[in-house]
């Protein structure tokens, strides 16, 4: 009971200034806000990365010649067949194509025309010549639809023109928003390449165990060889999307030094006015304790509101909204971005740690300062 | 006494709020987990994908994980990394000479 009447007191004392308070709270919210946003977005970034990634190839193998990525010998993969624990070897034709219309990059891929039907598409794979299924960003840059015609310009500098038989849905943008999928004799053509060298090699390894030994093998039978195993490519996910990398580490770290501005700001002492109602208060009968206790309740109404506040935002921010204000900053130059449909994944170790960070530096810098007013005599502090 | 009440009134529902977005966030991790991530799988499988379609800016950003750690710098000597994208992106611990412990003579 005596709790929460000194927690009424402090309610009280913090409704004396209220708007001071308000955009306290204000500006604390945001930065936590912030900062949440930051973690929920390259958290579930990272989390949808490596979930899907997981059915990536084993290895990829390419060719560098002079340290740059080169095409590599089809024949390669046969050799690479013959290696005890290998599965398969394919190899993989694929290529960037820019397209000055919508001054954009595409991916494009070549295909076997036996592929099963997928359930992210609406329409169909391509399954004959001068056919193409799209990802929704091209669809979009081109203005272009199941059954139209969209025409782009080869290697040899003349118009093909190709049928899109299907768009991948809005669902799988993360992965399809740029790809334009023909068939491979269809991007073999459009580039003017021969079917006997190949962007790179797929091999599938039987034993995941084994995989990095294949590779090791890989590399001393083809030492200009660069084989990639999939341990890396989803490894490479983890370090993109890691808070403590690149431009998310700016953001967050100039959020965190806003919020350390804020709570230096506060602890660096307390107001002549704020000493007297202690001074005033320690006259009048209550203990040291008491003071502090008040002092903490005045802290945690505040921080425990911006932070509870700031979570809410960030998570509909970031799930609800599509991480909008975040997403040009991490844009860049990319003319297709895909709108972002993250899913939720949260990680309560991150949001204890954010507490941690913010709430408690927040509630010792109110505390502490008014420590020494709350131990001096009350009279000695009336008068100062 | 009534202000006691109404600050732990608007906690609690701001905590209930959050409670009700974490098990929304839940249930639709699970649900996705259900459908759309085996069809983003399956994707990823049959059209052999190896990165996410992200940043389209250059030919490392979109694929970084196939990307050597001195493509952003290839373009002359002395080149510096000039894609926003780039600064997103970061490389792979990598061990320097210096960092490494020495090894035990044999």
């Amino acid at each position: 009971m005596r709790h929460l009447k000194i927690l009424e007191y402090a309610l009280s004392s913090l409704l004396r200034r209220k708007y001071r308070n308000i955009s306290l709270i204000t500006v604390y919210a945001l930065t936590i806000s912030i900062l949440a946003s930051v973690l929920f977005l390259t958290h579930s970034l990272k989390l949808e990365a490596a979930h899907i990634l997981i059915d990536a190839p084993d290895l990829v193998v390419q060719k560098l010649s002079a340290g740059r990525h080169d095409l590599i010998p089809s024949e390669y993969a046969k050799t690479i067949r013959e290696i005890p624990g290998v599965g398969a070897a394919e190899p993989r034709y694929w290529g960037y194509y820019y397209d000055a219309l919508s001054h954009s990059n595409y991916t494009l891929i070549g295909i076997d025309r036996n592929l099963p039907r997928l359930s992210l598409i609406e329409g169909r794979m391509p399954s004959g010549e001068g056919e193409c299924a799209i990802g929704e960003g091209v669809a979009i840059a081109r203005i272009v639809a199941v059954g139209d015609m969209m025409p782009l310009i080869s290697s040899r500098d003349d118009v093909v023109l190709y049928k899109v038989t299907g768009t991948f849905r809005s669902e799988s943008n993360i992965l399809t928003n740029d790809l334009i999928v023909m068939g491979r004799k269809d991007l073999l053509q459009f580039f003017n390449l021969s079917a006997d060298r190949a962007t790179d090699i797929t091999v599938t390894v039987h034993n995941p165990n084994e995989v990095t030994t294949i590779a090791d093998k890989i590399k001393k039978t083809y030492p200009a060889s660069r084989p990639i195993t999939k341990n890396e490519i989803i490894r490479t996910y983890d370090a993109v999307f890691n808070w403590r990398s690149g431009m998310m580490l700016t953001i967050f770290a100039s959020a965190l030094i806003a919020f350390c501005i804020l709570a230096w700001d506060k602890a660096t002492g307390i107001g002549a006015e704020e000493k007297h109602e202690i001074g005033i208060l320690k006259a009048i009968g209550w203990d040291t304790a008491d003071i502090l206790e008040l002092k903490f309740w005045e802290g945690i109404v505040i921080s425990l509101t911006s932070f509870l506040i700031g979570l809410i935002v960030a998570f509909v921010h970031v799930f609800f909204l599509n991480a909008s204000i975040l997403s040009p900053v991490i844009k860049g130059w990319s003319v297709l971005f895909p709108a972002f449909r993250l899913t939720p994944y949260i990680d309560i170790y991150q949001i204890f740690v954010l507490a941690f960070l913010t709430v408690t530096p927040y509630v010792a810098s109110t505390i502490i300062p008014s420590w020494k007013t709350a131990i001096t005599d009350p009279e000695n502090v009336m008068r100062s | 006494m009534i202000k006691h009440k109404v600050f732990l009134g608007v906690t609690l529902l701001e905590i209930t709020i959050l409670l009700i977005l974490f098990v929304y966030g839940h249930f639709t991790v699970t649900a996705r987990a259900g459908s759309e991530v085996p069809a983003k799988r399956e994707l990823v499988k049959y059209l052999k994908l190896t990165d996410l379609s992200l940043w389209t800016e250059a030919r490392y950003t979109r694929h970084p994980s196939q990307a050597d750690i001195f493509a952003p710098f290839q373009d002359f000597p002395c080149s510096l990394e000039h894609f926003p994208a780039g600064s997103i992106i970061a490389p792979e611990n990598i061990v320097l000479p210096a960092t490494r412990k020495p090894e035990r003579p044999h």
